[in-house]
Order: structure tokens, then sequence, then C-alpha cells
């Protein structure tokens, strides 16, 4: 069966003099050299500019806060059961009275952390939360020098209440609002 | 006599400035040309379009801890690199950086010091440069350093011979050894490739033997050496080695440009109606295009062939090079001969 026609038939016949001479081949490949001199160059300047990302992208965590700027997650622990990496823990905790506009419901995470290095970024985290509280991004998540810092704590997850630090998670929040 | 020697102390110190200014920036073009080649951008964050990048590598290497392994031998192991920086920086002399010039009457020469054996003189200076990387390496105490030692200087030799035929047949011709009075012969266009094509292909693959460039590379050859004869380097010894190739390549193409590319000279020079400093001064801007241009030319080789292997390495240098290289000075011997007659 031939599934392209690239295939080529090779042969070990004996190298004709122009051949062994290796000059005109060696002035060959400097043509082709020289040639992508001048091609577009293929680099990406990343800081500043950015590859288009595909809008599944599944990136950074994000815990989202309500309209009101109350944190959603309610420390049920679905995420953590249906983390197939158990890169998620959690503690929780009651609300105190007169945090109600911190948090949605009485009961909250006060420690949420996830392991960025043991996360495969399945997404299988949102698809269990009922909460809508955590949705992965388009961010892309930093290097560094420590494990340590790989461990994300509420500090890193959770969005900001202002309008400029709010988090959008466009398409993947949309979907999931549909199946409500 | 005063002035002379203040025009040499200056030629000395420009010399000797220019040398290390490209060769630091053969580093940047070597970098930058290599990723062209490559679709890619190469350095461009120190400064603009990266041109600090040669500081920034400077200052690193210096910064870098100095290591010297307990079991090397202590004297040599300094010695090494400083030698191949001192060779590289000797050769520089002889090399015609341009015509005279006319200060009140008088005409100084822009070379150093034209000796009458100055091509023997660069191939003695360029010999030296072994022992450079020979003591470098035997000093390490490492096996991979040995072998790079080993491999660079078995290279050096065998390309030396068929590079010391090659001039062989190109002094037959001009009948004369000092580099200076050899490109006076060349002007105008009278460039010695034109005489000796096969000579200066010769030549110009010994002259890449010699630096330790690719497809020759393989005294530093990484994938099996590790780091060759510099395995054991580290900070500005290693900075050292690197630069001293570096350097080495800009006098490489300097005498390239000089035996068979007419140096200085250029065609049309006497028809411009130019006064002598003026047309001096050109010919300096010419023959430092023509040694980048050949700067160029090594990068362009390394970036496009691959590394030889070592039995083919010595295949090419003592089956191929030093026969074609006889060949070559039998033919000129004959023509040379014959032309004298009639």
């Amino acid at each position: 069966m031939q599934l392209t026609n690239r295939s080529k038939v090779v042969s070990n016949k004996e190298m004709t003099l122009m051949e062994r001479a290796y000059l005109p081949a060696i002035v060959k490949g400097m043509g082709i050299t020289l040639s992508h001199l001048f091609k577009k160059k293929v680099t990406i300047q990343y800081p500043e500019v950015k590859r288009p990302i595909a809008p599944v992208y599944r990136g950074w965590h994000v815990l989202k806060r309500d309209e009101q700027g109350r944190e959603n997650c309610t420390a049920c622990g679905l995420c953590a059961v249906a983390c197939p990496a158990e890169a998620i823990t959690m503690t929780a905790a009651e609300r105190k009275p007169g945090d109600e506009n911190l948090y949605r419901e009485e009961k909250y995470a006060s420690v949420y952390e996830i392991n960025m290095l043991r996360c495969i970024y399945c997404g299988l985290c949102e698809e269990a939360c009922p909460k809508e509280a955590i949705f992965l991004t388009d961010r892309i998540v930093p290097s560094d020098m420590l494990r340590q810092n790989f461990i994300f704590g509420k500090d890193k997850l959770v969005e900001g209440t202002t309008a400029d630090k709010r988090i959008d998670v466009g398409v993947r929040g949309g979907a999931h609002r549909k199946e409500d | 006599m005063e002035l002379v020697l203040i025009i040499k102390l200056i030629l000395v110190v420009a010399v000797f400035a220019i040398a290390l200014g490209i060769a630091a920036y053969s580093t940047y073009g070597e970098r930058k040309i290599a990723a062209f080649f490559q679709d890619r951008l190469g350095p461009n964050r120190a400064g603009p379009f990266g041109l600090l990048q040669p500081l920034a590598d400077g200052v690193k290497m210096i910064m870098k801890e100095e290591i010297i392994p307990a079991h090397a031998d202590k004297t040599l192991f300094i010695l090494g690199p400083a030698l191949a920086m001192l060779t590289a920086c000797m050769t520089g002399v002889v090399i015609p950086w341009g015509s005279t010039i006319e200060i009140g009457g008088a005409y100084y020469p822009l070379q150093i010091t034209d000796i009458n054996i100055g091509i023997l003189y660069a191939f003695a200076v360029v010999s030296i440069g072994v022992y450079g990387v020979m003591i470098g390496g035997w000093a390490s105490n490492n096996k991979y350093a040995l072998l790079g030692a080993l491999r660079a200087s078995s290279q050096m030799i065998s390309y030396e011979l068929a590079m010391g035929l090659s001039i062989v047949a190109l002094v037959m011709t001009t009948g004369e050894l000092s580099i200076g009075e050899i490109v006076r012969q060349q002007h105008g266009w009278h460039w010695n490739v034109i005489y000796q094509p096969l000579g200066f292909l010769i030549f110009i693959v010994c002259a890449f033997a010699e630096c330790n460039r690719t497809p020759f590379d393989l005294p530093e050859c990484e994938t099996e050496l590790v780091g060759g004869y510099h395995t054991e380097y580290s900070s500005m010894k290693l900075g050292f080695y690197l630069f001293a190739e570096y350097i080495n390549m800009f006098i490489s193409s300097a005498i390239i440009s000089a035996l068979y590319f007419g140096g200085y000279n250029f065609p049309f020079m006497d028809s411009l109606g130019l006064s002598h400093n003026m047309v001096t001064t050109i010919g300096v801007f010419v023959f430092f295009a023509k040694v980048i241009f050949f700067i160029f030319f090594f990068m362009w080789i390394r970036w496009t062939l691959p590394r030889f292997r070592y039995d083919q390495l010595m295949n090419l240098g003592w089956k191929k090079m030093i026969p074609l290289a006889i060949i070559n000075v039998l033919i000129t011997g004959c023509v040379v001969l014959l032309l004298n007659k009639n």
C-alpha cells in the first residue's frame, strides 16, 4: 500500500566523480542556508507578542466570586475528589457572622491549595464544581525556581473584587451556564 | 624617526583594539547569523538589536567562578589559555592593513612591520597556537580534554602541510615571502586568486582546519568529547579559549584576503583621480570589507556543513589535500618555467 508519493528508491551505487569531489554538494548546501537568511523568521517575541490561544485552553485556575464579590466556593470537596492527579487540598471553615459580604454561603474554604506541578489541567474540577466556583483560564502558569512556589493558595487563585481585577472565564463560563 | 615610532605605536594599539573588537562582535555575529540561517531572530534583548550582548557575555565570563581541578597541573593549566590568546594576537603584526599614508612628503606604511619572511612568521606563530590547545588539554588531567588536545594537535599538523604547500605555489608565482610585497603586487584587480584558484581552495580549507572551525571542529566536538580540550575550563580562561578562536578566525580572514584577494587593493584604484591618502583610506575599508566577508563565510560554512568523522578528516588531509597541493605546486612550477622562457 502506498500512503504518499514521497517515497524514494535508494540505491548504494558508486558515486560519480562530481559527487566524490564534494564541492558541488557544499555549494548547493550553502545556497540552501543562504536562502534561509532572507526567509521570514518564525520566532514569536513572547512577553510582547503572544500566540493566539484556543478558546478551550485550560491553564491557571481561578476561584470565582459572585456579582456582589462573595466567594462562590463552599469547600464541598467535589473538585478534590474529582481530581485524578490529587492536586487539590482544602480546609473548610464556617462563616462567622459579619462575613456575609465575603462568602456566599455558610461554609467556605479557609485554605484552598492546588499543586500546579501535580495538576494535569484536565478540567475535571471545573466540571465537578456545583457552585461555578472553579474555572480553568487561558492564563499560562509562570515558571519558578522553587517547587514550593508552585503550590498555589487562595492568594493566587481567588479573583479580585474590583471590576478590573475580575477574571473573565468567557467561553468556559458560558458553556456551564447553558447546561443549568 | 620619532614620528615613525608614534605611528607604529598607534598602529599596534589600533590593530590590537580592532582585533579584539571584531572578535567580540564576531561572537554576536555568529549567534545572529546562526539564528538567521535557522529562521530564528537571535540575541535581541541586550541593547538595540542585542548589540550589547558581547558585553553581557564578557561580564558573565569574568564573574563566573574560577575552577582549577585538584589534579590538574596548575602552571600549565593557566599557561594554556594564555598561550592561545597570545599567539592569536601576535599574527596581526605582519598583515598590511592599508597602503601607505603620506605625512609631510614622507610615506608611512599601514603595516606594523613588513618583515621579509612575513608568511613564515605567520605560519610559525599559528603553529605555536597548537600548544595552547595541547597544553590546556594535557594539564586538565581529563580524558575528554586529552582526547580533544590529541585531535587538535594531529589535525593541525596534518593540515599545516597542505597549507604550507599551497603557500609554496603562491610564493612561486609572486617570488616573495613578505606579505606587504605580495599585496603590493596585486595592484588593482591582479588578485592572486585568479592565478591560484586551486591553491586558494586548499588554503581556505586548511584555514578552517587550523581555526578548529566546523566542519573540522573535532577538538571541541560536543557530541563526543563533552567540551573537548576546554572541558575543565571555566570563567575567563574558557573565555580566552573561545575568544582566541574568534581572533584566529579574524586573522585567518585577514591573511586570506591579503594573500589571495588583493588585500587593500580594489579595481580602478588609480583611475578615480583621488589623492593618495584618500585611496589608502578607501583601501583600508575595502580590506576590512573583505575580511568581514570571509568571517561571514566561516560562519556560513559552519551552519551549513556537519562535522567530519575523525578518519574522514585524516583521509581528506593526507590523501586528498596534500596530493592536490603537490599537483598544484607542480603545475605552477611548469607554468612559471614556461612563461619565463618565452
